[in-house]
């Protein structure tokens, strides 16, 4: 089952996410191995596909690399939740077609380890290991769109 | 409807005669940055989804800056990815290696930088062009191939701030220590999804320099972009700049404009201030922080790394030797040069100094000049997160080029008016 990794901090910034002696590549799989290494060396050998990272608030700050997104997507994690999103991280997921949740205060609700299911369209995040169920405003529906059609480009290419 | 300088610029691009903020828009985009880090992914991008063409061969600019010259074989690869494209499509103002520069502190030197533009790049600093009256800011490489190939991008109408500075400067202080204050006071994130609009008698007192230091750390705010009003200053500069498209638009926010609020600042009170690790919203005056020991000190960037900041710190110099491994980077080679004829090196190399070739190196914990651990580093670069210029157990304390320089003499957080 999908679990949560939590990380009690606000402002966890794209170097700690991606760290710069790294940005020498963009492929995603390569990118990935060094998944949040810089705040949790341990994150990559315990992270299970469609995991979720939960965090606290203005996640993602600091520079626009969006391998900072393709690192988190890279290592399977099936979306963030978190207080809140710096801009530029928060529209590179939406472009990349990956999912994000704003819930301001849930890293202190959410333990590493429970089990967790997302309702995107609906709003509702269900925590099964403490039979919590949290709304959120869903994303609206034009970034909704784009991450159903699998990113940004998908969709241009579409048209 | 009565709008701000932003509103006004994205609704001109967007074909609407008034926007309001939380309103989505699809933009006209006017020049798009291109380096060397989120580039090259962009391209393999269009390239995979058969998009692989560019929508105007001028509006594109393009230079390696990050990691040029090429510090190993994985970024030169970046490189020739992303050379072979300028070629293929015939990007007409591309700055290889002998002409690059770091990108914040190039585009505006080279010209390419218009009052009332939408101007969009792959890095975050990208706000920093809103110090001429343009609408700026920072995008990642899918935005960026969306731009590349359609030349649009859609875009949320950010509602404003209106940051009003006023009072003179007192000797010693720069706008570097302006910013470094405000973002103390608003937190990392006082600014998010927001447009930073600066005026004030203490903006119009800067020159293009100075106040390109403010608007380029306005994302250490979270602001979606930073904005000055236009006017005899950037018009001189744009005089001395401007060589390829010389015309351009003047907006100025409506006196009864919608802000989401007004912050006043006193800035003649203020004093040298230091941004202690790990956030750029540490700012400290420096008589609260002055000895604190360092082990570095860094001179360059986008932020700080012009012909103006090496002045600053070369007249701190001048006379003195470094106590500390000090590391003074010209961020374009113009300014290089310009510091050569000025015999800024000179001064530098008598203190110990070393001087690099124009790259954000450093700055990012790219390469020279990289942090051990436990190591402190005494910076005039923008931000200071953990790791951020090399190892995670590492410190950044952000400053001026004046703070940094007197700084290196001493071997710890020093006072810059005790030189001058
Ligand atoms: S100098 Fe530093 S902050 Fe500026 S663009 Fe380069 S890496 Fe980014």
């Amino acid at each position: 089952m999908p679990k949560a990794h939590v990380y009690k901090r606000d402002h966890i910034n794209t170097d700690e996410i991606i760290p710069a002696r790294y940005l020498n590549v963009d492929a995603e799989a390569e990118l990935a191995q060094h998944c949040m290494e810089d705040i949790d060396t341990e994150f990559v050998n315990k992270v299970q596909p469609g995991d979720f990272i939960v965090a606290g608030h203005d996640f993602g700050c600091g520079s626009s690399r969006e391998h900072a997104v393709w690192a988190i997507r890279g290592a399977k994690v099936a979306a963030v939740i978190a207080g809140s999103f710096a801009r530029i991280f928060y529209r590179n997921a939406i472009n990349c077609g990956f999912l994000v949740v704003e819930l301001p205060g849930i890293e202190q609700k959410i333990k590493t380890g429970d089990e967790l299911e997302i309702d995107a369209k609906n709003g509702k995040l269900i925590n099964k290991t403490q039979n919590q169920t949290y709304d959120f405003t869903p994303l609206p529906d034009f970034a909704l769109e784009i991450i159903n059609n699998g990113g940004l480009l998908n969709q241009l290419a579409k048209k | 409807m009565s709008m701000t300088i932003t509103e006004k610029i994205l609704a001109a691009h967007s074909g609407q005669k008034t926007v309001k903020p939380g309103q989505l828009i699809n933009a006209d985009i006017d020049v798009i940055m291109c380096h060397d880090v989120t580039t090259p992914a962009a391209i393999t991008m269009l390239a995979e989804k058969g998009m692989d063409h560019v929508f105007d061969t001028e509006k594109i600019v393009v230079t390696p800056d990050h990691f040029q010259p090429a510090k190993d074989i994985k970024s030169a690869e970046l490189h020739k990815r992303l050379d072979k494209w300028c070629k293929k499509n015939k990007i007409k103002h591309y700055y290889p290696v002998g002409k690059a520069g770091v990108c914040h502190a190039l585009l505006p030197e080279q010209g390419h930088i218009r009052p009332g533009e939408t101007i969009v790049g792959g890095d975050s600093h990208t706000c920093t062009y809103g110090a001429f009256g343009a609408f700026s800011t920072g995008i990642g490489s899918t935005d960026l191939a969306a731009a590349i190939a359609t030349g649009q991008l859609w875009f949320r109408v950010p509602s404003t701030i209106k940051f009003v500075l006023n009072g003179k400067l007192s000797h010693g202080v720069y706008s570097k220590d302006v910013i470094l204050d405000i973002i103390a006071r608003i937190g990392t994130d006082g600014a998010r999804y927001q447009a930073m609009e600066f005026t004030g008698s203490t903006v119009s007192q800067m020159s293009m320099e100075a106040r390109m230091t403010i608007t380029n750390m306005a994302i250490e705010a979270g602001g979606k972009n930073g904005i000055m009003p236009v006017d005899d200053i950037t018009k001189q500069y744009l005089t001395e700049h401007l060589k390829h498209k010389t015309e351009y638009t003047i907006y100025e926010s409506d006196p009864d404009a919608d802000y989401d609020r007004v912050e006043e600042f006193d800035c003649a009170a203020l004093e040298p201030t230091v941004a202690l690790p790990h956030l750029p919203s540490g700012g400290k005056p420096i008589s609260e922080v002055a000895g604190m020991e360092m082990d570095q000190s860094y001179i360059g960037s986008c932020t700080n790394g012009r012909i103006e900041d090496l002045r600053i710190a070369a007249a701190i110099l001048k006379g003195h030797k470094v106590a500390i491994r000090t590391i003074v980077v010209p961020a374009t080679p113009e300014i290089w040069k310009q510091a050569m004829d000025e015999k800024l090196f000179d001064i530098f190399y008598d203190a110990g100094c070393v001087v690099s070739a124009p790259t954000c190196g450093a700055c990012l914990g790219g390469f020279m000049g990289i942090l051990a651990a436990h190591e402190k580093c005494v910076s005039t670069t923008n931000r200071n997160f953990v790791g951020r210029m090399g190892h995670p157990e590492s410190g950044v304390y952000l400053a001026s080029p004046a703070t940094a320089a007197a700084s290196a003499i001493e071997g710890k957080l020093t006072d810059p008016r005790k030189y001058m």
